[in-house]
């Protein structure tokens, strides 16, 4: 018994030697859909040789912010992914915990596509119709009430007579985020009993984000590429997710045509297909001088043959910055310019 | 004297019923009830199996292929002018030369035709990535293939293996596709020489994870799986039989060993996530461990194997005779030497078996290790219990959410690989019960 406790001891004392030590190799966070780019571009950083290849853990893009911000030293991560922009309070709660100095590197541009299988006919949507399937209340005569549609021809006649069934991410999801504001908060400017509720920002903004509750979208967790398969498995549901897995699915599932542009990889570029959003990655300036290859790493990540057009990144279905965005990127990461709110 | 075989000793009413019309239906009924009672039995596990048989040949369909790799046969020039141009000769300058244009050289002389930055691009792309450092790894092997040309399997890129493999359908438009109508005629005219081959995946054993395909590998998640289980069975081995024991054979039968008890059978039942969360405030927020360490994921998954191995600990020690006991205490033994001479030797193939399960169960868990960061992206393979690592499970579930089509497969296979490992683990826990089993 003596020699067992002996040893839990010995077991435990080399723990804590673990974590004396500092740190020698880049830890990252952040929205999954940033991963597949921080990962492409850690394993192509890995295998220059000079360092060793960064962790890369897929948290979401709030939780990469919370992990982030918890403060400066080896035990916090260097960089997090997101698939927006750092909010105001997310900047002061970083301040507050003492990480000051936070590069801001946008890496380019990812799109969303709203889309439905192979087996069926493309579509043609304006966000005003996705608003009316999707939300959970629709300005109907004047007043708001509980979505009724549930086919496609009772939003417009145009539209096919086919069952409302889309399938998309829950809450936590940053793609979730990007579609409300991309789609759902623009299509309610032109709902005019929407607007009238202007006043109450609360109830304004609870009416433009609010998802149907009545079995019509489903969330299909953070996992797109079991919304591909569902789509496939079910030709009349159609699908929310990110660009990436549309390009690598082309054989089974097709974008619709958001207010006339369809999307693919020249009109997100263009900037023409509108569900876009930047992709960003956030980096401690602290650590720079604590862990090694930092600036290198962001170099890597701004470098033409990862970001640029014909970068590896983009082949894993990043838009590209323009070039010259993307060098004035690449200037300022490198020179750690720190963010200022 | 009334004679007694003439009695009839069959109680009236039975026999009556027995005969008449009535009796007979109501045997009938119950012969169907036992009848269907069987059928429900074998419809039960006729459904199981059917289950059963529809995973395994999903993943064993989906994910057979993924152990052959299509390579490209190129006759490669290892040229001095490329990548020795000083002459030097040394390890360092052959470390750091420029491999992928090796690549192109070959694809050149094998395509003469192909002209035009974005065609030798496409070209190019046939072979993967990871190519070069294959060949790189050849040459630091034998420098004497310095200016020789020969002829080289290299892997090819996961776009034109999904096209051997058939998982790319030709007929479909360019567009519908990921691999272009030139790359295929390509392939076809490479294919047309021989020069193009499914061979054994190995890399996929050896290598760590990857985001191409053809590079991933399950090594990584292995070794990072050996780490931290073992770490756990190191932990949770000791400590469930100690507490075992001493709840079996020495504890009084009190109001407090009552409820420990209770709280260990209720721990069992907890979902691990909670562990998960447990791990990240005590072991990491606590004692500041490091993240994504096997130490850390160690300690976790002993905490929910413990109440595993407790329960089937002290059901072993209650399954021998209490007769063992009395015949070492009458002998003159201590109690610690009844029960560490005698009793536990006995009850260790029930010991052995209930931790070899534990274990097999927290080899599949991957829910407490999302909390402790071992849903990582780690490419190094790792060194150490404090080196990041995932585990198996962990690496099935990451190439599950990758878009890459080629992951696919990759996923099915990573399951067949845990599957084998889980079957040995429990094949191991029947041989042990049956070799050192005693019956009384």
């Amino acid at each position: 018994m003596l020699k067992k406790t002996l040893l839990l001891a010995a077991l435990a004392s080399v723990a804590f030697a673990g974590t004396a030590m500092a740190r020698d190799q880049i830890r990252i966070v952040g929205s999954s859909t940033v991963f597949p780019f921080t990962t492409a571009t850690a394993e192509q950083f890995g295998k220059g040789g000079k360092f060793k290849t960064p962790i890369v853990e897929s948290t979401g893009t709030g939780g990469g912010f919370k992990l982030f911000c918890g403060g400066v030293g080896v035990g916090h991560p260097d960089m997090t992914g997101a698939s927006r922009a750092m909010t105001k309070g997310e900047f002061e709660s970083c301040k507050k915990a003492g990480v000051d100095g936070i590069t801001e590197v946008k890496i380019g541009y990812d799109g969303i596509v709203f889309a439905n299988s192979k087996a069926n006919k493309p579509s043609q949507l304006t966000k005003e119709q996705l608003f009316l399937a999707l939300a959970h209340k629709v300005p109907k005569d004047g007043k708001l009430v509980d979505n009724p549609y549930t086919t496609w021809n009772q939003i417009d006649p145009k539209l096919a007579n086919k069952k409302i069934e889309i399938l998309g991410p829950p809450p936590t999801s940053g793609t979730r985020d990007a579609f409300i504001e991309l789609v759902m908060e623009e299509a309610c400017k032109s709902f005019k009993e929407i607007e009238a509720l202007k006043a109450d920002k609360k109830a304004h903004k609870a009416a433009c984000s609010a998802f149907r509750e009545d079995g019509i979208f489903i969330e299909a967790g953070e996992n797109d590429n079991l919304i591909v398969q569902k789509l496939v498995a079910n030709p009349a549901a159609y699908g929310i997710f990110g660009f990436s897995f549309l390009d690598q699915n082309t054989d089974k599932v097709q974008g619709a045509e958001i207010n006339g542009v369809a999307p693919t990889f020249d009109n997100i570029a263009s900037g023409k297909y509108s569900v876009s959003r930047p992709l960003f990655v956030y980096a401690k300036n602290q650590h720079a001088s604590v862990v090694p290859g930092m600036k290198e790493f962001l170099g890597e990540l701004t470098s033409t043959k990862a970001a640029g057009n014909d970068g590896y990144l983009s082949s894993k279905g990043l838009i590209p910055l323009p070039a010259a965005d993307l060098k004035k990127v690449r200037d300022a990461s490198l020179a750690l310019t720190p963010l200022s709110m | 004297m009334t004679d007694i075989a003439q009695i009839d000793f069959r109680p009236r009413a039975i026999s009556v019923v027995l005969a008449s019309d009535e009796g007979q239906r109501r045997i009938q009924r119950r012969y169907a009830a036992e009848r269907r009672f069987r059928l429900y039995g074998i419809g039960a596990i006729g459904l199981a199996i059917a289950f059963l048989v529809l995973m395994l040949g999903t993943v064993l369909s989906n994910g057979m292929t993924a152990f052959w790799q299509t390579h490209v046969r190129l006759d490669i020039t290892f040229d001095k002018e490329l990548l020795d141009p000083d002459g030097k000769g040394d390890r360092a300058t052959l470390e750091q030369a420029d491999y992928a244009a090796l690549i192109r050289a070959a694809l050149g002389r094998e395509f003469p035709d192909v002209s035009g930055r974005s065609d030798r691009r496409d070209l190019f792309e046939l072979v993967s990535g990871g190519a070069t450092f294959e060949l790189r790894r050849m040459l630091l092997d034998d420098p004497s293939l310095l200016g020789r040309t020969v002829p080289v399997w290299l892997t090819s890129s996961d776009e034109v293996d999904m096209l051997i493999k058939g998982v790319f359908d030709r007929t479909e438009p360019e567009a519908a596709r990921k691999i272009k109508d030139k790359q295929i005629k390509w392939v076809d005219a490479l294919a047309a020489k021989g020069a193009v081959e499914r061979q054994f995946h190995t890399t996929f054993f050896t290598a760590g994870d990857s985001r191409e395909p053809e590079q991933a590998g399950i090594w990584g998640g292995f070794v990072g799986s050996v780490y931290t289980l073992g770490l756990t069975l190191l932990l949770c081995l000791p400590i469930g039989v100690l507490a075992a024991v001493y709840l079996e054979e020495f504890a009084p039968k009190n109001r407090w060993t009552d409820l420990i008890e209770v709280n260990i059978n209720n721990l069992a039942a907890v979902p691990s996530i909670v562990f998960g969360l447990l791990g990240l405030a005590v072991f990491l927020g606590f004692f500041g461990l490091p993240r994504s360490a096997p130490l850390v994921g160690g300690m976790v998954l002993a905490l929910i194997v413990l109440p595993t191995i407790i329960i089937a600990g002290r059901a072993a020690l209650k399954a021998v005779p209490p007769s063992i006991r009395e015949a070492a205490l009458g002998v003159g033994a201590s109690r610690q030497q009844a029960v560490w001479h005698h009793v536990l030797p006995l009850a260790m193939p029930g010991v052995m078996t209930g931790s070899i399960i534990g274990m097999a169960h927290a080899l599949g868990e991957t829910a407490p290790l999302l909390m402790i960061g071992m849903v990582a992206f780690v490419v190094d393979i790792p060194t150490g219990p404090t080196s990041p690592a995932t585990v198996l499970p962990v690496q099935v579930f990451m190439w599950a959410d990758s878009p890459e089509r080629a992951f696919v497969e990759k996923t099915s296979a990573a399951i067949i690989v845990l599957l084998v490992l889980l079957g040995l683990m429990n094949a191991a826990a029947i041989y042990l019960r049956k070799k050192f089993e005693r019956r009384w």
